[in-house]
């Protein structure tokens, strides 16, 4: 509280109409501990000021003591709706430090996972975005859909939210012989569910009337603020990087890179529902061609990598997701930075919000997609 | 433009410093004073056009705190490794890079707040995860009896 009294005595940088609110650190439309500090003239918002670091959990410090193969599992406790792709980053990683091919298999059934994950995340934002914006109904629909998902995860690895199912050199088990009757069953039916969201939303004049052209980022600013993922690729910035770094089994499928150049929250909104349409189309390309064979390749009982800098960069739901190790030749890292989106995101708000209602402040959040533990690590 | 590419294009404009080709990308390794001049030439220059700042870290060598950016251009798509180290372990500073890519103002204020290598010129410089007081936990000589159990 005390840089909101230094503000109040400082009486020259607050106007006589102007108020400051804090909005969170419990806060329904922040979906977690994060409290932002909103410079207000009516309900004209002047500034926001993120502050975050409620749930810092210094896991850049815990990776330092500890293996490459324990690092995997502290990753999907930062971002757990991209929690497999977060998994992959570090396994990528380290196969690429020690130069390991991984079979075919591991590819394909890595990127169907990844897919399904995009998947469950875009829903999980989908439906609570109509809810941030009052429409309560969404949110059934969309965690009726995701359950589905969930269950299959569940059925793969046993853990529904933080897989784990990834290691270095392959996943931790075959994939469980209902798993491409299941997959393709979900397929089938999502597609059919996935245009009642454009009926519940996508076409409701409420909605249209209070994302159309709210949140303005232009193309040079989300570069400049290094917003990636859906929200910078609504912003025209042509940054997936499944196809400018294709990883596992990505150079393989045919999809489109969804670009929108009108910039705004509804823009942001189209490209993820454009993108869930994108995810099913890869997975029904790879879930009937997947190759027999080994589903990890045997790695050493002690992984030490080559001294050096490795960096890996893959595309989770919300933007771009990069591991960065040195490494002094031992069996933990020198050090660990993880570059995180939704860091990198929060903080293009500002830039987005300014000028607009605190009602559409709410709106451009919930297009942001944020998730706590992945800015605060 | 290719690595090879890049690094003979290095080498040529910026002939005070050292290229090399790490494991995956080119590094090019800067001094203190040269920093800012060199990472704003890399962003203007219509050749190079580094206009994205993908990663900023900041690391503890034992001897001395290096910053390490990890740039990308989005028209030519090629990416490269700036690093720079400071003359001083304790109290360690360097010139800002936020007023060339944005987004490094926030990436500096994390690493002031993990490491407490202070930046010149930088607008807002406060701590952005701890509490003022806190140490530096991502200095090697960080000692906190109470949360990190040593085995």
């Amino acid at each position: 509280m005390s840089e909101i009294r230094e503000i109040i005595l400082n009486s020259d940088r607050l106007a006589t109409d102007e108020y400051l609110v804090n909005m969170g650190p419990q806060h329904p439309s922040t979906h977690g501990v994060l409290r932002m500090l909103v410079r207000l003239e009516g309900e004209k918002v002047l500034n926001i000021e993120p502050h975050i670091g409620y749930i810092h959990s210094g896991i850049e410090k815990m990776c330092e003591a500890i293996s490459y193969p324990q690092i995997i599992h502290l990753t999907d406790r930062m971002d757990y709706l991209s929690a497999h792709m977060n998994n992959e980053a570090v396994a990528l990683c380290v196969e690429k430090a020690l130069q390991v091919e991984v079979p075919d298999r591991v590819n394909y059934i890595r990127t169907i996972m990844d897919e399904l994950s995009r998947l469950a995340s875009h829903q999980l934002w989908w439906c609570v975005m109509g809810m941030d914006l009052g429409a309560l109904t969404t949110f059934f629909y969309g965690l009726r859909d995701r359950e589905k998902i969930l269950d299959i995860f569940e059925e793969t690895c046993g853990a529904r939210l933080t897989v784990n199912y990834n290691l270095p050199g392959g996943v931790m088990f075959d994939i469980h012989p209902n798993f491409q009757k299941r997959v393709k069953d979900f397929v089938k039916y999502f597609r059919t569910k996935l245009p009642e969201y454009d009926q519940l939303l996508s076409g409701n004049v409420i909605f249209r009337e209070r994302t159309s052209g709210i949140g303005y980022l232009s193309p040079a600013d989300a570069i400049e603020y290094g917003v990636t993922g859906p929200s910078g690729r609504a912003s025209g910035f042509s940054c997936d990087l499944r196809k400018h770094q294709p990883y596992s089994a990505y150079p393989l499928v045919k999809f489109n890179e969804i670009l929108d150049h009108r910039c705004d929250t509804l823009a942001r909104y189209e490209v993820r529902i454009k993108e869930m349409y994108e995810s099913l189309s890869i997975i029904d390309q790879l879930i009937d061609n997947i190759p027999e064979g080994e589903y990890a390749v045997k790695m050493k009982g002690v992984i030490k990598l080559p001294e050096g800098e490795f960096f890996q960069r893959v595309e989770t739901a919300r933007g771009e997701f990069g591991v960065f190790v040195i490494s002094d030749g031992k069996k933990n890292p020198y050090r660990v930075k993880f570059r995180s989106p939704g860091f990198s995101n929060l903080f293009a708000l500002n830039k987005m919000a300014k000028g607009h209602k605190i009602a559409d402040l709410v709106a451009i959040m919930s297009t942001l997609d944020l998730v706590i533990p992945d800015i605060d690590r | 433009m290719t690595n090879e590419e890049l690094i003979a294009y290095l080498t040529t404009s910026f002939p005070q410093t050292e290229v090399i080709l790490g494991s995956q990308y080119v590094e090019m390794t800067v001094s203190e004073a040269q920093y800012h001049s060199v990472a704003l030439q890399l962003k203007e220059s219509k050749d190079s056009s580094f206009d994205y700042l993908f990663c900023l870290s900041g690391v503890d060598y034992a001897e001395n705190m290096g910053v390490i950016c990890h740039l990308e251009s989005i028209k030519h798509r090629h990416a490269m490794v700036l690093k720079v180290r400071t003359a001083d372990r304790i109290n360690p500073s360097l010139d800002t890079i936020s007023d060339i890519w944005i987004t490094a103002k926030y990436h500096e204020r994390e690493i002031f707040d993990l490491l407490g290598i202070k930046f010149n010129n930088h607008t807002d410089l406060r701590r952005l995860f701890l509490e003022d007081g806190w140490g530096f936990p991502l200095r090697k000589d960080y000692v906190d009896e109470i949360r990190i159990v040593e085995r």
